[in-house]
């Protein structure tokens, strides 16, 4: 399939807009938009990590708010416990998030397609609730972070822009190694479990084993997601696990192109603009997002990656 | 010696016995055809025997190793490949993908996260001479969706023998293919005879006549007689069972 533009040129302009944008601000006076976009990384990190499992894999997860949940509440749990480095409370929340997926994944991966979605959605709701009855870390209302976390022992990320930076660092580091998986022996394998299991058992693999393995890692880069979002909003509370966030996830992916990763990236920032500035108008702005989801949905089935992409099927 | 040795082997559908105390000896480095009416349990034992479906009953050896209770991936690791009657192959890849994925499974693991699995020369390598040898080489880079129903009945003989199969069981490799695809599938089987043992379902009389070294009748689920070609074309009991049968309606 010929494109209009490769992948990788138009992950270097989304990348580099990206990188640019503080400047952007600075020259606007409009510091507001540095924090929305850190939330944009942020939410794009967690899109990027379903779109491995549901693009690649063919896993539509409907449960991963859970993971970003995990995440958030490892900056939340090991701040108040006097840790409050950035890189101690990422091992924390990916340590979390992988224990969470091995055990919830094993259970899930026994059922296929519907099913799957709901197993998944159960267990980030047993997630959910968990966390609501937490009564020493604020229940149903949450936790104000005393301060974000801090790199080199230095409070480095109280600085927005440096919080931003530190996130898109993230978010490109996560994007290579995530393409990189997808086109390794291992992300052949997972691709071609979700074409034809039977095939690829008939060849000597065991789908399984390929398919928790992506799932755990999927899990892990979501939770990296969670501690980002965490440190923006210096909050934290059951709210990052609620089903919606799920939800959102999905649409992300789905908005920016299934199976491409760099299309979750543009999901999620197109979705979270939308919301900000349709947010503006009307405070009924989940109707026209609706709206304007069905229009790119039914214009390209690749999402909004597939608009750069020349039609050359029939 | 024997490579296969299926012992007692049953399966039931209710009432219904698909496969009824079925019992099969495979001698290494022979073609083995199992011909049979419509309906006579012949797609069931080679999911049977592949581990695809389950047994309710009876022993399967392969190669000395019981296999009974394995599940399909490990029998293929053991040496035991199959095609599909109905076209099974991965329809987004492209037919050399389709066969790198299967050389991948028998060289090295899979765990491998990092390096970009299209520049392993030595898949691809293996790959392409599979494909050559069943002579669709010139399509390698053709997304397997798009190839003609012929190609992909070749593609999947490819895959099944990029696993370096002891045994290869092929369930109607020329369903639906055309005299000349036809011809070139059995110039294949017919090459592979000796290097390989072969258990083969087919339709096409002439075909299974041409190649087999031994036939074995599979009727209601049991095997009735097995023989070389000549004695089966024979036999009484076969013909009056499944031969006869065939000239009175002729299958499509």
């Amino acid at each position: 399939m010929s494109r209009l533009m490769t992948r990788r040129n138009a992950a270097l302009l989304l990348f580099s807009g990206f990188a640019l944008l503080p400047f952007v601000a600075t020259m606007l006076g409009d510091s507001y938009l540095v924090v929305i976009a850190t939330r944009i990384l942020g939410f794009a990190i967690a899109a990027l990590a379903l779109d491995l499992i549901l693009g690649y894999g063919g896993m539509v997860s409907f449960g991963h708010a859970a993971y970003v949940g995990i995440g958030a509440y490892s900056v939340a749990i090991l701040s108040r416990a006097g840790i409050t480095d950035l890189g101690a409370h990422l091992l924390a929340g990916i340590a979390g998030a992988v224990l969470f997926a091995l055990v919830t994944g094993a259970i899930s991966l026994r059922t296929r397609g519907i099913y799957f979605i709901m197993i998944t959605l159960a267990f980030a709701q047993m997630a959910f609730f968990f966390f609501v009855s937490l009564s020493a870390y604020g229940g149903d209302d949450g936790v104000t972070l005393r301060a974000r976390s801090t790199l080199l022992g230095r409070p480095l990320l109280e600085d927005d822009r440096t919080l931003y930076y530190v996130t898109l660092a993230i978010l490109v580091a996560l994007y290579l190694l995530a393409v990189a998986i997808t086109r390794s022996r291992f992300g052949r394998v997972l691709t071609g479990a979700r074409e034809n299991p039977v095939r690829m058992q008939a060849i000597g693999f065991s789908p399984f084993r390929y398919q928790l393995t992506a799932f755990v890692i999927s899990g892990a880069m979501a939770s990296v997601a969670g501690v980002m979002l965490a440190n923006q909003t210096g909050f934290v509370s059951p709210a990052f696990m609620n089903w919606h966030v799920s939800g959102e996830l999905v649409v992300m992916v789905v908005l920016g192109g299934i199976g491409n990763l760099l299309g979750a990236v543009a999901g999620a920032t197109i979705a979270l603009l939308l919301e900000e500035w349709l947010g503006l108008l009307t405070e009924h702005w989940r109707l026209l997002f609706g709206l304007i989801l069905v229009v790119i949905v039914l214009a390209s089935r690749d999402g909004v990656s597939g608009l750069f992409r020349r039609r050359d099927r029939p | 010696m024997n490579i296969l040795e299926v012992r007692g082997l049953r399966k039931a559908y209710g009432a219904l016995k698909v496969t009824d105390d079925l019992d099969l000896t495979v001698r290494e480095g022979t073609l083995h055809a199992i011909i049979g009416p419509n309906g006579a349990g012949k797609s069931t034992l080679i999911a049977q025997l592949s581990g695809q479906a389950g047994s309710d009953a009876g022993s399967v050896r392969f190669a000395g190793a019981e296999m009974m209770g394995q599940p399909m991936h490990r029998r293929v690791r053991a040496g035991m490949s199959r095609s599909f009657q109905i076209t099974s192959i991965l329809p987004g890849f492209t037919a050399l993908e389709n066969v790198a994925v299967a050389v991948q499974a028998r060289a090295g693991h899979s765990f491998s996260f990092f390096a970009p699995v299209a520049g392993e020369a030595a898949l691809n390598e293996a790959a392409m001479e599979a494909l050559a040898r069943v002579g669709i080489q010139d399509r390698a880079h053709v997304r397997a969706a798009s190839l003609s129903h012929g190609e992909k009945r070749q593609l999947e003989l490819a895959i099944a023998l990029a696993t370096r199969p002891r045994l290869l069981l092929l369930d109607e490799p020329l369903a639906g293919t055309s005299g000349q695809e036809a011809e070139r599938l059995i110039g294949v089987m017919r090459a592979l005879k000796g290097s390989l043992t072969l258990v083969l379902i087919e339709h096409d009389m002439d075909a299974v006549f041409a190649l087999a070294d031994r036939i074995s009748v599979l009727v209601y689920g049991r095997i009735i007689a097995t023989g070389s070609p000549a004695e089966i074309r024979g036999d009484p009991q076969v013909r009056a069972a499944y031969l006869g049968e065939e000239t009175a309606g002729e299958e499509p």
